[in-house]
């Protein structure tokens, strides 16, 4: 009797709970769909009978928005695309070749992640300016520079976390294709690569977000050529001295955080899995 | 789980392996082929990078030097020496400690004390709950800032509206990010909600692999519930905890885009600056670039130190050879 309803009270607890954490995402969502009158109140309520897309459209069409939010999924899609390639073909050899060195590279790869990649941003800026002299696409000011720095930064734990992946696989199953005479390579392309595909997905999430969010390098990087900034810089841009548009910083924040959202939903369960895997190798 | 591994090794090859392998059997020696891409992306983009970082912090790398119409003046130690004499630096490493510690604390006990509670529900409620959390975890840190910025504004938030309403009328246009502490703490609240979700996965995960006998067995023995969960389940979660605990701090000690968005660029007169924002600051809008690279190497010392403790709680999953 007690026990249940002691049950019953932490389901409560967990009910309540998963409302306020919940709570600030429904309140940007709330905002962005206010009219202007009921967001500049000094009496916010928490729910409105006049739902608009106005801040929406002033978002999209007043202040360019649309070209920033192609700016951030081309960067996110260049990084998750070169990342997938980059890191599978990595894991493979840590997982299926034995080499001198192996495990130094595993360490290797567990510390890269602790670098403190905020604290790169000097001479990154400078590489990147001298990188621009020879190519200029990867310079400062232009997508390519803030693709090959994410890239940078997602590879280890990619590569630490497919890792796990790769080597789920059965070897007995390596052993049966090279006995019907595949070569290593047709069994990497035809085999593996389909068989470590969930895995392959949780690591672009993860890979996309990373590229998604970033405002600190899209800051430093993109200076003078303002139609290159991404989503989270230009949102600045509603932040003024004499009064804030709030509606359009919800609504863009919106905007950026669905795909994100999207993303997460579809592959929470590999997500949770492959960390799991990441945690206890 | 390496060492079942049937299939003959490839000869050892050199780390890094760029050099073109020989070719031995059909497939010569791919190890190194394999690497060679993520290998030269990370040389170049991140291990120089490092490299760099030292090297700038050396010297005295000012506006005129990095437009390159000055020469470079070698300091040695001295970026350091003004560093460690400034009392600001202090005080900054000080409310940067202070501040991750809170986050810390805060999300592993949110996280944990959540995992445990998750543990105990039927799977409506937790899923309600999982949901939720995967909702601010997935959360863009930009955004997140100005949702909470926004709940908070002194004007329109509703927090300031509500505690109006529930009597305190002082708080009706108060300023929440103008004060040193509740601008930090306001950061630290957003900081928590976006990061106590990886905790409360990695701990459900933990509580889950606790064999349900065990938990059987001290109810059967008559324990209550918190007792159960703070001397059963804790101390079985204990090497997870440790490496939870480890990555908030390495996660907590570099949060650069709330502090930066939310109290804009570190507070009125820098009272709200930490490590990270403090470099950039010298560093790009100072552009003390020398001075910035060596408030860096500090950081990144730092860090390293704690990631020797991660590295040593990971040894396990790092296989043997």
């Amino acid at each position: 009797m007690t026990r249940r309803r002691g049950r019953l009270l932490a389901e409560i607890g967990t009910v309540v709970v998963a409302g306020v954490v919940a709570f600030p995402l429904y309140w940007m969502v709330l905002s962005a769909l206010k009219p202007a009158g009921e967001i500049q109140s000094a009496q916010p309520r928490p729910w409105t009978f006049s739902p608009t897309l106005e801040s929406f459209e002033r978002v999209l069409t007043v202040s360019g928005f649309g070209r920033y939010f192609l700016n951030s999924v081309l960067v996110a899609c260049a990084v998750v695309a070169l990342s997938l390639l980059m890191s599978f073909l990595a894991a493979v050899a840590l997982t299926r070749f034995r080499f001198r060195g192996r495990v130094v590279l595993l360490v290797m790869l567990l510390v890269a992640q602790m670098v403190p990649i905020e604290a790169l941003t000097i001479p990154l800026f400078f590489l990147m300016r001298s990188v621009g002299e020879v190519a200029p696409a990867f310079g400062l000011n232009e997508l390519g520079s803030l693709v090959l720095v994410h890239l940078a930064f997602s590879l280890p734990f990619a590569i630490w976390m497919l890792r796990g992946f790769v080597a789920a696989v059965p070897v007995e199953l390596e052993e049966a294709a090279r006995i019907d005479g595949a070569s290593r390579l047709r069994f990497t392309w035809q085999i593996l690569f389909p068989l470590v595909l969930p895995g392959l997905v949780a690591t672009s999430v993860l890979a996309f977000i990373h590229a998604w969010n970033d405002f600190l390098f899209a800051k430093t990087f993109i200076i003078s050529k303002t139609e290159n900034q991404t989503l989270p810089q230009a949102i600045l841009v509603f932040f003024k001295p004499e009064e804030n548009d709030w509606g359009a910083i919800m609504a863009s924040s919106t905007l950026m955080t669905v795909p994100v959202l999207v993303f997460f939903v579809l592959v929470q369960r590999r997500l949770v899995s492959g960390l799991a895997g990441a945690v206890k190798g | 789980m390496a060492t079942r591994e049937l299939v003959p090794a490839p000869a050892p090859v050199a780390v890094p392996p760029s050099r073109r392998p020989r070719r031995g059997r059909r497939d010569g020696h791919p190890a190194a082929l394999y690497l060679a891409p993520a290998a030269v992306l990370l040389l170049g983009v991140l291990a120089y990078p490092i490299y760099q970082l030292v090297v700038i912090s050396l010297y005295d790398y000012g506006q005129a030097e990095a437009a390159g119409n000055a020469p470079l003046v070698f300091l040695g130690l001295d970026n350091y020496a003004e560093l460690l004499a400034r009392t600001q630096f202090w005080v900054v490493l000080a409310k940067t400690i202070g501040f991750a510690a809170v986050c810390v604390v805060g999300s592993l006990f949110l996280g944990t004390a959540l995992a445990v509670l998750a543990s105990r529900v039927r799977a409506v409620p937790r899923m309600l709950l999982f949901l939720a959390a995967l909702g601010a975890w997935a959360t863009p840190a930009v955004a997140g800032s100005y949702v909470w910025l926004f709940l908070f504004d002194a004007d329109f938030g509703l927090v300031n509206e509500v505690l109006a309403g529930i009597g305190f009328e002082a708080m009706a246009g108060h300023s929440w990010t103008f004060g040193t502490y509740s601008a930090f703490g306001l950061v630290a609240l957003e900081v928590i909600w976006c990061s106590f979700p990886f905790v409360l996965v990695t701990m459900y995960a933990g509580i889950k692999g606790i064999p349900d006998e065990v938990i059987e067995a001290a109810s059967l023995d008559g324990g209550s519930w918190p007792r159960i969960a703070t001397s059963v389940i804790l101390p079985m979660l204990r090497p997870l905890l440790l490496i939870a605990t480890i990555q908030s701090i390495i996660w907590d000690f570099k949060v650069f885009t709330q502090i930066y968005v939310m109290t804009n660029g570190g507070g009125v007169a820098g009272r709200n600056l930490v490590l990270n924002v403090y470099a950039y600051q010298q560093a790009f809008a100072g552009q003390e670039y020398g001075r910035g690279a060596a408030i860096g190497v500090v950081m990144t010392l730092i860090l390293l130190s704690v990631t020797a403790l991660y590295v040593r709680s990971q040894r396990r999953s790092v296989e043997p050879t």
